[in-house]
């Protein structure tokens, strides 16, 4: 018989680690911000600063949750600061700046209110970079282990037994 | 362990692909003393190996290898290269499957005469009916040991089938309760199911039935069947009197062998049987083997489908437990004053947070969206399994512009909804949000078809040899020792899930098979 050793499930720790040993020297920290005030948290490899922090206010822009901090949202994007990766990186976010400018911001972080940044998703949404980001985000926000309990999802029950005891069928509301 | 066959042992039985349908056969087959060698692209995963997470699970068990999507159909925008959710495994999609297992209809055999002419559906009546397919069904229900038959207990009911029950139960459905499973109610051969509720990634108990672990280890035990795993056949190959004499593979390798056959079955799936079949083209059969007709690779069906999520004001946690163990079974009638012929039937379903986000409305962003994801643990949900009809031109042909890592063209899936599914889809999304909004649904989701699971019809099975791929047997009507195994034979797809009738369709024919093959007649 030849059972293929599984692929190991990326845990966010493990996302970080990668991360660093892909040379970034990237640290969150608790109640990190990003955004144009806290452009200077974000310490990149290959992005500029402010392009992370324009990235990381797209991806909240696109998947927004309030209860879910920023810290989520770089590991998320965090694979884009990669030499291969950051020029491509560049161009959109030069691009969504050109966007927001055209509707009359200094830049896309430079707008005060969500509805408005939407506004400027809208116009580039049909673009490759647009929707690479966003297909991006399905797996790299959603698959993070450690945003799963802010949605109340469990995840993994098999080694804890199931739920046959432990609820499967504990709804008292009906 | 299976004796091993040589290569050149023309004697065997080669059955393509070990799941519903050729892992069964090739069980059956070597319980009657046949000898089979089963070859298989995917490799060997047991309880042990599969893992409670979908993503990961998704990448461990799922054929990923290349193909190309054409028509009007959703997943055609949405998932481009991913037509269907298939396992590329020992035991094939039944280590994914969720278990439900229903009998087809009565008059579900026989759509063409039932349903009358629909402009635009190539329907046909199988060559087989309800009476026939009775005691098969019953053989098939015992393996598998299905929920309420044959004395079995039902399953008990989770929180999303008792959001489910209670909506179905004031609205006036009659025919509720929570399915008939594949999943052992009681400790028995295999372990009680234990509510993990991640039937969609393997059961890591082993209390749902699949073939990895139950016909596979079986069949080897006879010393009659040997499974040879990461064995993708290339095509199939045939002597001048046009008979199949056996099949081309690449090994884990990519090193290519010749298995010599006296009978060669094809259970791929629905995409790659019929793509074998045309790949498999000579100067003797320039259209592919068995295609006479030019009925290979048409008639593609997948149930219409499509869930209906909604979120309540308090906690549901529809993840906890059996992933699909509840059926509301009063809308599969036949009844043509709906405004659409068939019928369908609805299940509950539940996906995790990160399949939540990828299919509940596939490439939506902002507010809309993650108002509902934030609701997530207070979210039920269900699916619809309903006939979508057979059209000629949805279809598997091949794409000669995209070749596979062995070089071979991959299948590209054609589907465009006919207008009776898309009656049917809106009639089903209406009821569905009804039975929620009956127990106080604040927010309902019409969701649209996933990438298929249920893939049926590219070889189906006809009366007269012009109408199809195969008999009632089977057996192609150009080649008397070639078979088809699988779902690709369904000539209609009725409206339950299609698995115990792969299972039962196997049996008999392995039945038949070996009868014929102690007769000398193949
Ligand atoms: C998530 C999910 C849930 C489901 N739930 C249900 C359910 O509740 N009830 C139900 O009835 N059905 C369900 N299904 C569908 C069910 O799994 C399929 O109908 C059934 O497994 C199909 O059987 P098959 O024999 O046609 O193909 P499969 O079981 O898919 O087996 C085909 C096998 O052939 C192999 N193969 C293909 N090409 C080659 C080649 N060239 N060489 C060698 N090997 C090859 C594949 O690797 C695979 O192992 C579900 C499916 C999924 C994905
Ligand atoms: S819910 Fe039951 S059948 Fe499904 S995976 Fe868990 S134990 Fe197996």
């Amino acid at each position: 018989m030849n059972i293929q050793s599984k692929p190991r499930a990326m845990t966010r720790r493990q996302l970080l680690k990668n991360s660093a040993a892909a040379g970034s020297a990237f640290v969150v920290g608790a109640g990190y911000l990003a955004g144009a005030d806290a452009a200077w948290a974000t310490e990149t490899s290959a992005l500029e600063p402010r392009t992370m922090a324009t990235l990381v206010q797209m991806a909240r822009d696109i998947y927004p949750h309030d209860r879910v901090s920023d810290e989520y949202y770089v590991v998320a994007v965090k694979g884009y600061d990669t030499p291969e990766a950051a020029e491509e990186i560049e161009v959109g976010i030069a691009m969504l700046d050109g966007a927001a400018r055209g509707k009359g911001h200094g830049s896309y972080l430079d707008i005060g209110w969500e509805r408005e940044r939407v506004d400027v998703l809208r116009q580039i949404e049909a673009s490759p970079f647009f929707q690479k980001i966003r297909g991006g985000l399905v797996t790299g926000l959603y698959n993070q282990k450690a945003v799963w309990p802010i949605f109340g999802y469990e995840g993994e029950s098999f080694s804890q037994g199931g739920y046959l005891d432990r609820g499967f069928d504990d709804i008292t509301w009906l | 362990m299976a004796a091993p066959f040589e290569l050149s042992d023309d004697s065997v039985v080669v059955v393509i692909g070990t799941g519903a349908g050729g892992g069964v056969l090739a069980n059956e087959l070597a319980q009657k003393g046949v000898s089979v060698v089963a070859l298989e692209a995917g490799g060997r995963y047991l309880p042990e190996d599969y893992v409670n997470d979908e993503w990961e699970a998704f990448g461990q068990l799922s054929w990923l290898d290349a193909r190309t999507t054409s028509g009007d159909w959703r997943v055609a925008k949405d998932f481009s290269g991913l037509p269907a959710w298939i396992v590329k495994a020992v035991g094939g999609t039944t280590t994914h499957w969720a278990g439900a297992s229903l009998r087809f209809q009565p008059h579900e055999w026989k759509a063409a005469t039932e349903y009358g002419p629909v402009q635009g559906a190539s329907l046909l009546d199988w060559p087989i009916d309800a009476e026939e397919m009775d005691p098969w069904y019953d053989l098939a229900e015992k393996k598998l040991n299905v929920t309420r038959t044959h004395g079995n207990e039902g399953l008990p009911g989770n929180n999303n089938y008792k959001v489910f029950e209670a909506g179905a139960k004031a609205l006036g459905y009659e025919q509720v309760h929570t399915g008939r499973m594949a999943i052992n109610s009681a400790d028995g051969d295999r372990q009680m199911c234990q509510q993990t509720g991640f039937c969609f990634q393997g059961c890591k108990w082993g209390a749902k039935w699949s073939a990895a672990y139950t016909d596979i280890p079986q069949g080897e035990a006879t010393g009659n069947l040997e499974v040879r795993e990461r064995a993708h056949v290339l095509r199939i190959e045939h002597s001048d009197d046009g008979l199949v004499n056996g099949v081309v593979y690449a090994d884990a390798d990519g090193n290519e062998h010749k298995q010599m056959a006296r009978v060669v079955c094809v259970a791929g799936n629905s995409f790659e049987s019929p793509r074998l079949l045309l790949n498999s083209a000579t100067s003797m059969y320039p259209e592919g083997l068995a295609n006479s007709s030019g009925q290979v690779g048409r008639n593609y069906m997948r149930h219409l489908t499509g869930s209906v999520y909604a979120v309540f004001d308090k906690p549901v946690k529809m993840w906890r437990g059996t992933t699909m163990a509840g059926i509301i079974q009063d809308e599969s009638r036949h009844d043509p004053s709906r405004g659409f012929v068939g019928g369908y039937e609805l299940e509950t379903l539940s996906l995790g947070l990160p399949f939540m986000a990828a299919f509940l409305d596939p490439g939506a962003w902002g507010r809309e969206f993650t108002s509902a994801l934030d609701q997530y643990e207070n979210m039920a949900g269900m699916w619809i399994v309903g006939e979508d009809m057979p059209q000629e031109t949805n279809r598997v042909t091949l794409n000669h512009d995209v070749k596979d890592q062995y070089g071979m063209p991959v299948a590209n899936v054609h589907y465009s909804d006919h207008p009776n599914d898309r009656a049917m889809r809106d009639h089903a999304f209406q009821q569905g949000a009804a039975v929620y909004d009956a127990v106080g649904a604040t927010r309902t989701f019409p969701t649209p078809p996933y990438p298929s699971t249920h893939n049926l019809g590219t070889n189906r099975m006809s009366e007269n040899a012009r109408d199809g791929v195969v008999n009632k047997w089977g057996q192609t009507h150009d080649i008397k020792n070639l078979f088809v195994s699988d779902g690709s034979q369904f000539t209609t797809g009725a409206a339950e899930n299609p698995t115990l009738t792969i299972v039962a369709l196997a049996i008999r024919q392995a039945d038949h098979l070996a009868r014929e093959l102690a007769a000398q007649s193949l």
